[in-house]
């Protein structure tokens, strides 16, 4: 479980995040919605520790991330597995070099055992035959399950993904994001998404919390989002003709 | 950024860079990669300048020295000192500074720009430690390999040419360039090449590992790393030369 507690955050002058609250559950897919600029990268930023903001705690477990000493957050580190928005597979090394370098870095596992898990972990993904192949040799999708590859090989406790469906077809976004929910139930990992997906929200969510100018709008189930009242929730969701059809009659009043 | 600030986020870079590598081997495997790509990459063009700078040395210094009085030897002892205090440890640090310096700046832009520097951040590996120390530590070593090949080829050129246009002639030109050698211009020149590849290295990886969020930004970060090595080089050189050779 993550715990976020007053999170702000400051560039200059600006104020992009202005006290954010809220719980992320293990085994769970905690989706984070909101308009651009509203914050949500930044969230995620602050939360793996790219980013420190001024104020506020990041709970790991009860373990207080930005307290932490160089060493035990290095270690805390290797339990987190990330999924970039262009998925930051690293262009110099091959998809098998790629999946194996946390494993390397971290583990001291023979060769033959790196080896063997990063096959299961391309298998996971469902990527054969691309081991030797290199990141600009293989689709945006595939660079997406690679990514998804490299964050599991560690058996993370969290998992992150930041957009993880942007840029692609709405069958390989499908396929992506059911990926990450089976992945999130197997190994019961505290998944934590930045989505604008409404599909994706409603299909594979199960908390959400909706940012709007730097702070939380909104927080809830995807059931509750049909009858939530909160006027910037509504404008942002309905703003999708699919979803607005979905929920809403010919007056734009709800459907019951 | 002003000056101080720059200059303070540098020195916490090299903090960061100046720690033990998280897997040897993995250093040791980096390290190999960074000599092939700094220094094997880079022979080719320090061999042609280095050529053309001892012959062009040659021809120039039997140009101005049209004279009965003066010993044709001294165009070797010129030409080799010079060579050996100046043309090859700077000139050839300017060329490196350019090839290898825009390269490094762009390598760590590139992956600045495509999170792939945040991606180690967020695995836990130090990114400095992990990508710009091979890369600080090659330079310090195949970049003085590099300027003592200049050093050899360029007073090779200078005697070549001179035995070929007959301005010197072979004998003259090794007497005079053995006879006024002192280990101490040698040792100065190493000190100065040192000096040099940290700059180069250093700097634009700084450059690099900081650059904006854009392809112009990395544009931009390459340019700088190549003035910015290229301007503190010439400075370091006045500097050194004024407190060692003063």
């Amino acid at each position: 479980m993550i715990e976020i507690t007053g999170i702000k955050k400051k560039f200059g002058e600006k104020e992009v995040l202005k006290g954010i609250d809220g719980v992320f559950q293990s085994g769970k897919m905690n989706m984070i919605i909101g308009g651009s600029g509203s914050g949500k990268t930044v969230l995620m930023k602050c939360i793996v520790g790219l980013l420190t903001p001024e104020h506020g705690h990041v709970m790991y477990d009860g373990r207080n991330f930005h307290h932490l000493k160089y060493q035990q957050k290095t270690k805390l580190r290797q339990e987190i597995g990330m999924l970039f928005q262009y998925s930051a597979l690293f262009d110099s090394m091959t998809v098998e070099e790629n999946v194996a370098f946390p494993l390397k870095m971290f583990t001291t596992k023979s060769k033959r055992e790196i080896s063997d898990r990063v096959n299961f972990c391309l298998d996971r993904v469902n990527l054969v035959d691309v081991n030797t192949k290199y990141p600009d040799e293989i689709s945006g999708g595939m660079r997406k399950r690679v990514g998804i590859a490299r964050a599991i090989s560690l058996n993370p406790k969290y998992l992150f993904c930041d957009e993880p469906n942007s840029g692609l077809d709405p069958i390989t976004a499908g396929v992506i994001d059911k990926l990450i929910k089976e992945i999130t139930e197997e190994f019961g990992t505290t998944t934590v998404l930045n989505t604008h997906d409404m599909n994706s929200v409603l299909e594979h969510g199960d908390n959400i919390l909706f940012l709007y100018n730097g702070l939380k709008e909104w927080e809830g189930a995807p059931d509750d989002i049909k009858a939530a009242n909160n006027k910037r929730l509504n404008e942002f969701i309905y703003a999708n003709d699919f979803i607005k059809d979905m929920f809403l009659n010919d007056k734009g009043d709800k459907k019951e | 950024m002003n000056l101080f600030s720059a200059f303070g986020s540098y020195l916490i870079l090299l903090n960061k860079t100046f720690t033990r590598p998280e897997k040897g081997k993995v250093f040791w495997q980096r390290l190999l990669f960074e000599c092939n790509a700094i220094g094997v990459e880079s022979l080719g063009i320090v061999a042609i300048i280095s050529l053309f700078i001892g012959a062009v040395s040659t021809i120039n210094t039997a140009y101005q020295l049209v004279s009965n009085l003066v010993q044709k030897s001294i165009i070797g002892a010129i030409v080799s000192d010079t060579t050996i205090l100046e043309f090859s440890p700077t000139i050839a640090s300017l060329v490196l500074a350019g090839k290898v310096g825009s390269n490094i700046a762009t390598e760590l832009g590139g992956m600045r720009v495509s999170e792939q520097i945040d991606a180690m951040e967020v695995m836990g590996v130090n990114s400095a430690g992990f990508l710009i120390l091979p890369k600080i530590t090659a330079s310090l070593f195949v970049i003085p390999c590099l300027i003592i090949i200049s050093m050899g080829l360029s007073i090779f050129g200078g005697w070549f040419i001179g035995g070929v246009t007959g301005a010197v002639s072979p004998t003259e030109f090794m007497s005079g360039a053995r006879g006024t050698f002192r280990t101490y211009t040698f040792v100065f020149a190493m000190i100065k090449t040192f000096t040099f590849s940290f700059i180069i290295s250093s700097v634009s990886a700084y450059q690099g590992y900081y650059a904006g969020g854009s392809a112009i930004e990395v544009g931009r970060a390459s340019t700088r790393a190549v003035v910015y090595s290229s301007v503190l080089i010439l400075f370091s050189d006045y500097l050194l030369a004024q407190l060692l050779l003063d």
